[in-house]
């Protein structure tokens, strides 16, 4: 059977290539593949969900098994998400195990992100592989963002508002976008099906499209590696996926399943039918986000709410907070690898040997300010429920995050810098530790050694 | 063997203790209850002892409390069942719920009294009545979810007020803070039928079981992102570091770079 594939396909040598692939010894590099693994679990989940989700915002009666909903309208969409949650067999743990995945997969993301981040794994020539990767956050949140909405409740019925807002806040072009995202003035008959759109085709296909793009880069220019013993810019030490990586990963696989499947029948997630249904005139409160877009609507708490006329074009207020800050912090995150190589190290060197944090301290501690600042923002966009646990006022809270979010990262990037520059000297000057003698095995089987690099 | 019948003799003590505190925790009622007007002698002087030093000897105000006259018997049984009068938090700050500070017959007094001091709303008869759960959601999620939050857990309100969870608001309270509004609250002028239906479902809420697991507060995206990260993402952690872990002395083999 290969052998007949084979003679037809000629991928033998390929394949045979492709399962010898250096795996480093690291835990960190398996960061990835948690991401990877629950978006397994979102694509096998959301089929279940696909099948009894009805994207319709036409207004039904509900007679199923909810109480205080039976006998209200509600939107088919609604609808057939608490049929979902109460009358589909294993449909409420599909719906909660899809819903943490989906948290969880964002997590995974960014930590992976920053292992990438903080040891220089972007440097030449992984750049596009750091793009590519950026488009993938990007589409991780779009894809959580939709399917946030797609309940069509009253919490995601205020995000959609916000979200709104800000697109139709965008100087000239805005209502010309939020005309196109919504298809008319908020809310919307056809935003349901637009988002289901999104959420189960155009998003999906692009994701899974950029992870087989991501992956296929990462098989092509192969893993980086920390430096250590043998290890050097030209080669990748590690065990070979065949027959060794595969029993971890699928090992993993199975893990971040697991653990996915315990949050969802352990803890409650979303319960939409507490929320009720959309109401055009009702806002719900504390309406938040989920997390991964809670730094953007933090960003809206707590940014002041000014308007203003630039060459008689009108400003709205949620324009600077909602769609300029995020869009630079992005665009600088997308352009670091080029933005570093320009002004900061001037290294356009291949790399294949990883930084450790401390072998570049600026970058670890602008890394740190950075993600102080996202966290604060993320923190503010629970200041309503912040102020209830801490008991004092809203405004209070606000204000204290509006101090903090200059503060901490300042603090931070200082202290992080300090640290950093030490642990080098350390690293440098160090303990007098025995000279290293480094061996590179020859293609005919001999040893010769190499000078040592630093 | 010796550990399990440890356990045993703990569990029944568990179990009796469960039993027999509740069957001598209620002090004996020792008052016979007192007609109309003695009632109402017995609350004048506890309000001036307790609350005239506030609201004035009247009950017609001073700057550190507001007149009550009016303010009916509603609001008076509201304010005292709940614990919020006699009031402790200081000047501008909210009254808060904490346990009564007189018992049944003394409230009952107080409030004859404060009724006494002009007209204002009845204490309200309320039924909670399971067919009205629907219509008490709808009003529930449109009047009271945007400051109480949509599952009754409390929320902010602004201008330093927390509108309080409502966890345990007796239907009878439920219906006085709609007709009385206190603090920051607004006046509802619901009908009888409006305030069973809200109050069914507050009751509703109370006693709903959860369905999907912990509730986690129940207050949304806040505690759950929470939970994504500090148990779902530190637990995934913690497991890629174990398998990640070098198993191996020695790193194995190698690949060169194209
Ligand atoms: C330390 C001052 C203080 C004391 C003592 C006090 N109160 Fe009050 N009371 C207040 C304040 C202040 C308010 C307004 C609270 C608010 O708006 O939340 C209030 C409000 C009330 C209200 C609601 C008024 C309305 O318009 O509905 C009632 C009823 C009341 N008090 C009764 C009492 C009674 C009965 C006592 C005695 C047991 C008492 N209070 C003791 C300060 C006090
Ligand atoms: C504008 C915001 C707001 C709205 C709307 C509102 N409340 Fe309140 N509610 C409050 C605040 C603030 C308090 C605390 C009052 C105080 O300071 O004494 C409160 C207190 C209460 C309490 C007392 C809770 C306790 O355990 O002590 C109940 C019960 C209550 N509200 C029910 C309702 C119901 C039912 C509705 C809808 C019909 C409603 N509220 C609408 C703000 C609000």
């Amino acid at each position: 059977m290969l052998r007949w594939l084979d003679e037809r396909l000629g991928i033998a040598d390929w394949a045979r290539s492709g399962l010898r692939k250096i795996f480093p010894d690291h835990w960190s590099f398996l960061l990835g593949e948690v991401a990877l693994f629950c978006l397994v679990v979102l694509v096998l989940t959301g089929v279940f969900l696909t099948l009894f989700y009805v994207p319709d915002a036409t207004p039904v009666t509900y007679e199923g098994s909810y109480l205080p909903l039976q006998g209200q309208e509600v939107s088919a969409a609604y609808r057939s998400v608490l049929d979902l949650s109460f009358d589909v067999q294993a449909g409420l743990v599909m719906r909660q195990v899809h819903h943490w995945a989906a948290l969880v997969f964002v997590a995974a993301i960014v930590v992976h992100l920053l292992r990438v981040f903080f040891t220089g794994a972007f440097r030449r020539p992984r750049e596009i592989n750091w793009l590519v990767g950026i488009g993938l956050l990007l589409l991780a949140l779009g894809m959580g963002i939709t399917g946030y909405s797609l309940p069509d409740d009253l919490l995601s019925g205020t995000g959609l508002r916000i979200i709104y807002s800000a697109a139709i806040s965008i100087p000239l072009v805005g209502p010309y976008i939020a005309f196109l995202l919504f298809g008319g003035e908020f809310p919307t008959a056809t935003i349901v099906s637009r988002l289901f759109v999104f959420h189960v085709m155009l998003l999906p296909a692009l994701l899974l499209g950029g992870v087989a793009v991501h992956l296929a880069i990462l098989w092509r220019q192969k893993h980086t590696q920390f430096p250590g013993p043998g290890h050097t810019e030209h080669n990748v030490v590690g065990k070979s996926f065949w027959p060794s990586q595969v029993f971890k990963s699928t090992g993993l696989m199975l893990l971040v399943a697991a653990v996915l499947a315990l949050m969802g029948g352990l803890v409650q997630i979303n319960p939409i039918w507490s929320y009720g249904p959309f109401i055009p005139t009702t806002v719900s409160a504390p309406a938040q986000p989920d997390w991964y877009v809670g730094w953007l609507d933090g960003s809206l708490r707590l940014f002041p709410p000014v308007e203003f006329t630039v060459l008689g074009i009108t400003v709205p207020a949620p324009f600077i907070p909602g769609v300029l800050l995020p869009g630079l912090a992005f665009t600088i995150m997308t352009l670091w690898p080029f933005i570093e190589q320009r002004f900061v190290t001037r290294d356009t060197r291949f790399h294949e040997l990883l930084d450790r944090p401390w072998d570049n301290p600026f970058r670890t501690a602008l890394g740190v300010a950075a993600l102080l600042v996202f966290v604060i923002a993320t923190l503010a966009a629970g200041n309503d429920v912040a102020a209830i646990i801490f008991n004092i006022p809203v405004e209070v809270m606000t204000d204290v995050l509006r101090i903090l979010i200059f503060v901490v990262p300042l603090i931070g990037f200082a202290l992080t810098w300090r640290v950093m520059h030490e642990l080098r000297r350390d690293d440098r000057v160090g303990p007098a530790r025995p000279p290293v003698v480094r061996l590179r095995r020859t293609p005919d089987g001999g040893f010769e050694e190499i000078e040592a690099s630093d | 063997m010796r550990a399990l019948s440890i356990l045993a003799a703990v569990l029944v003590l568990v179990g009796l203790a469960i039993v027999t505190v509740p069957a001598i925790s209620p002090p004996p009622r020792t008052l016979a209850a007192p007609g109309e007007e003695q009632l109402a002698q017995q609350g004048a002087a506890l309000f001036a002892r307790s609350c005239a030093s506030c609201h004035g000897s009247e009950g017609q105000g001073t700057e550190f409390g507001p007149t009550l006259q009016g303010a009916g018997a509603a609001s008076a049984d509201f304010q005292l069942r709940t614990g919020r009068m006699p009031f402790t938090e200081g000047a501008g700050a909210q009254a808060k719920r904490k346990p009564a500070a007189f018992d049944d017959q003394q409230i009952e007094a107080l409030v004859a009294y404060v009724a006494s001091l002009g007209d204002g709303p009845q204490v309200p008869e309320v039924t909670v009545d399971q067919a009205l759960v629907p219509e008490g959601q709808r009003t529930f999620i449109g009047n009271c979810a945007p400051c109480h939050g949509a599952t009754g857990n409390g929320g902010a309100v602004g201008g330093g007020a927390l509108a309080p969870a409502l966890d345990q608001a007796t239907p009878v309270q439920v219906a006085e803070a709609m007709i009385t509004g206190p603090g920051q609250m607004p006046v509802f002028g619901y009908d009888q039928h409006g305030l069973n239906a809200v109050a069914s479902y507050v009751d509703y809420l109370q006693h709903a079981p959860h369905p999907g697991g912990f509730a986690i507060g129940g207050i949304g995206p806040v505690p759950e992102g929470f939970v994504a990260w500090v148990l779902g993402m530190a637990l995934l952690f913690v497991i890629v570091v174990l398998i990640g872990r070098r198993w191996t002395a020695k790193g194995g083999d190698e690949e060169h770079v194209p």
